[in-house]
């Protein structure tokens, strides 16, 4: 992942510990009652592309305080099922969260509506800084004479949002040139100062080193615990260390659910992911190369 | 004085002091009443351009069309200067010429002054407003946004020629006397008209200048580069870019209207799909991300078809065509970048302490992405 980080970037001093969880307070403070103890319900849940059915018929409920991991092999529905809730796809079937009704709804209402989304490849606004990403993500119920402003100094959360995700000493950084995995954590942040109440991660630790994954797992649980959290991903190890609940999914319907003890248990889970000639059903080892 | 150059409010002062010496004591001294009111011209044009450079280098949007915010505004004014100059309740010749002799009732509004100028400011930046709006809402973006303006252009042309009764048809409106009760053939109220262009042109890049370093500023560029992003943050990308499409209406129906006094003439050949083009083509070159850029390339590129059509009449298209494809193809960001490149190298030697601060430093980097995106 080497390649990923520009050459002369400060990237190269982020060592381990960058990651401050204990800001995460400030951030996820002042929790509003109608938040409380939210989650989220998907039913029946449809998506087609010209008659290719992508996802078909699922079925999800994530509670405040679960970290659940979508897993399954390539094409299996995982990023639609995400981009259906955000209102990038079009679905049928229900999705509700926090008694909101988010299907039909416009991305940006659906956002309002406390839902955020990384995507797969990070996007953040490149020729930003890590301020003005993190200041522009705060800022979607500010009013005319807000915008039309300069900011002056840093908001109160997006200062506690850039100590949690450890770019307070890049701030002024150009996002563009922040390597693979700050960006991720950049993301990471921009969904806190977004005051999301569910997270939608697309594959957060894709391309970041061991220590780098350590922390965000350490974090996103931290966040899990107030927030609803799903995180799509393809790393087994990241999530035996961190999952604490799976929901395997193949060809566009939930295979299976449980912890991932459960799901790992499972025969038809070691069938899609190992095939037929799964002597070794089970162990750490095979379901590794998934 | 590197110092000086590093802060951006005591640069801005040192800007304006300097353009203002340029503008209002410099040239009025040294140009014949010609080529002032050449320059003056030049200026109308360079306002278009600002708003060009609001809604395309930052906002993404391309816009090829806004001959026809700049035709808005130069036929409201040119109405109403018709109107003066046939006195109340006059017709003005040319209906007398190709209609019947009475004015309809849509000119009639344009025989107040206070109602044309509101008209010219509030009209095409309405139209603006709810077409961006509209078009923006369905997400319509990149090559199809062009191609709907620059379609807009065309029919507007097409529109005003068509209606020879009350446009004045492929010749336009021109033969204007007065101008709010001042003589255009007296040369101390041509010199006004510059002075008034002047002041205009400074106050639109001043606004845009403000626009650029708000938070709103921030956001039209992640709207160019990351709009689903935005979008997924909670915001209507929409509103943000139908935003500054409406302020570029503003600026060009502005540039419009003083256009008419000063030139003496509007019509379709002003307001088609060429001039649309040509409006870009001064951004493009001067650099459109940046805040000077497109009201310098603005003015270098008609001064420069100006002098050298005056020398080899034929020549100028294919220099002009040259000079955009030389510039495209090797400064994406302008000529405005040649001083960005060679910034960006010194920052290297010595950190920059506050480059964030300045949107110019951090935004108008000549990257490639961004004329793939909108272009």
């Amino acid at each position: 992942m080497n390649a990923e980080k520009t050459p002369g970037s400060p990237a190269a001093i982020l060592g381990e510990g960058q990651l401050d969880p204990d800001a995460l307070e400030t951030v996820l403070a002042a929790p509003e009652s109608r938040f409380r103890h939210d989650y989220l319900e998907i039913r029946d849940l449809r998506v087609s592309f010209d008659g290719f059915v992508a996802v078909d018929g699922v079925d999800l409920t994530v509670t405040q305080g679960d970290l659940r991991f979508l897993i399954g092999p390539n094409g299996a529905g995982k990023t639609t099922i995400v981009d259906a809730i955000t209102g990038l796809a079009a679905a049928t079937g229900s999705v509700r969260f926090g008694g909101v009704d988010l299907l039909g709804k416009p991305s940006h209402r659906i956002a309002r509506a406390g839902v955020g989304r990384t995507f797969q490849t990070a996007s953040v606004f490149d020729e930003l800084t890590v301020l003005q990403n993190l200041d522009i993500a705060a800022g979607a119920g500010r009013g005319m004479r807000t915008l039309l402003r300069r900011r002056s100094g840093v908001p109160d959360d997006v200062a506690a949002a850039m100590e949690t995700v450890g770019l307070t000493h890049l701030a002024a950084t150009p996002a563009g040139i922040l390597a693979h995995g700050q960006k991720q954590w950049l993301e990471i942040g921009m969904l806190l100062v977004q005051d999301a109440h569910l997270l939608l991660l697309d594959e957060p630790v894709a391309g970041m080193s061991q220590a780098e994954r350590e922390e965000t797992g350490q974090l996103l649980q931290r966040i899990g615990e107030q927030r609803t959290v799903v995180v799509v991903e393809h790393d087994m190890e990241f999530l035996r260390s961190f999952a604490s609940s799976v929901t395997v999914l193949h060809q566009g319907r939930v295979l299976s659910e449980g912890t991932v003890a459960e799901v790992q248990a499972d025969p038809r889970v070691v069938e899609v992911y190992l095939g037929s000639g799964s002597a070794r059903a089970g162990s750490s080892g095979s379901s590794k190369e998934a | 004085m590197s110092g000086l150059w590093r802060n951006p409010t005591a640069r801005l002062w040192v800007g304006v002091a300097i353009a203002a010496v340029v503008l209002f004591v410099v040239a009025p001294g040294t140009l014949s009443v010609f080529r002032l009111n050449l320059l003056a011209k030049f200026l109308c044009l360079a306002m278009v351009a600002v708003g060009i450079g609001l809604a395309w280098g930052r906002g993404g949007m391309l816009t090829l069309g806004q001959g026809v915010f700049f035709g808005l505004g130069g036929y409201m004014m040119a109405m109403h200067l018709k109107l003066a100059d046939a006195g109340p309740g006059g017709v003005p010749d040319f209906m007398s010429l190709y209609g019947d002799g009475t004015v309809p009732g849509w000119w009639e509004p344009f025989r107040s002054p206070v109602f044309t100028i509101v008209a010219i400011v509030v009209l095409p930046t309405l139209i603006a407003a709810l077409l961006g709006l509209a078009v923006f809402t369905r997400r319509v973006r990149g090559a199809y946004f062009a191609i709907l303006s620059q379609a807009l252009a065309a029919a507007f042309a097409i529109l005003l020629i068509g209606q020879q009764k009350v446009t004045g048809g492929t010749n336009g409106l021109n033969g204007f006397q007065g101008f709010f009760g001042f003589a255009l053939s007296d040369p101390a109220n041509k010199q006004m008209l510059y002075f008034i262009a002047a002041g205009t042109l400074l106050v639109m890049v001043l606004l845009v200048r403000l626009l650029y370093r708000s938070r709103y500023g921030e956001l039209l560029v992640a709207v160019r580069d990351q709009e689903n992003r935005v979008r997924f943050l909670g915001y209507n990308p929409a509103l943000v870019k139908a935003a500054a499409f409406a302020v570029a209406a503003c600026f060009a129906s502005i540039g419009g209207a003083l256009f008419v006094p000063i030139v003496g003439i509007i019509s379709p050949a002003d307001v088609g799909v060429v001039p649309s083009i040509v409006f870009l083509v001064g951004v493009a070159i001067g650099g459109r991300a940046t805040l000077l850029g497109p009201v310098l390339g603005a003015i270098a590129v008609s001064w420069a078809e100006s002098s050298l059509s005056e020398s080899f009449p034929s020549f100028w298209t294919y220099f002009q065509g040259g000079l955009f494809i030389v510039v495209v193809a090797f400064l994406p960001g302008g000529l405005a970048s040649l001083g960005q490149v060679w910034r960006k190298r010194r920052a290297v030697e010595a950190p920059p302490d506050d480059e964030a601060d300045d949107p110019a430093a951090v935004v108008a980097e000549p990257e490639p992405s961004t004329s793939g995106r909108s272009a």
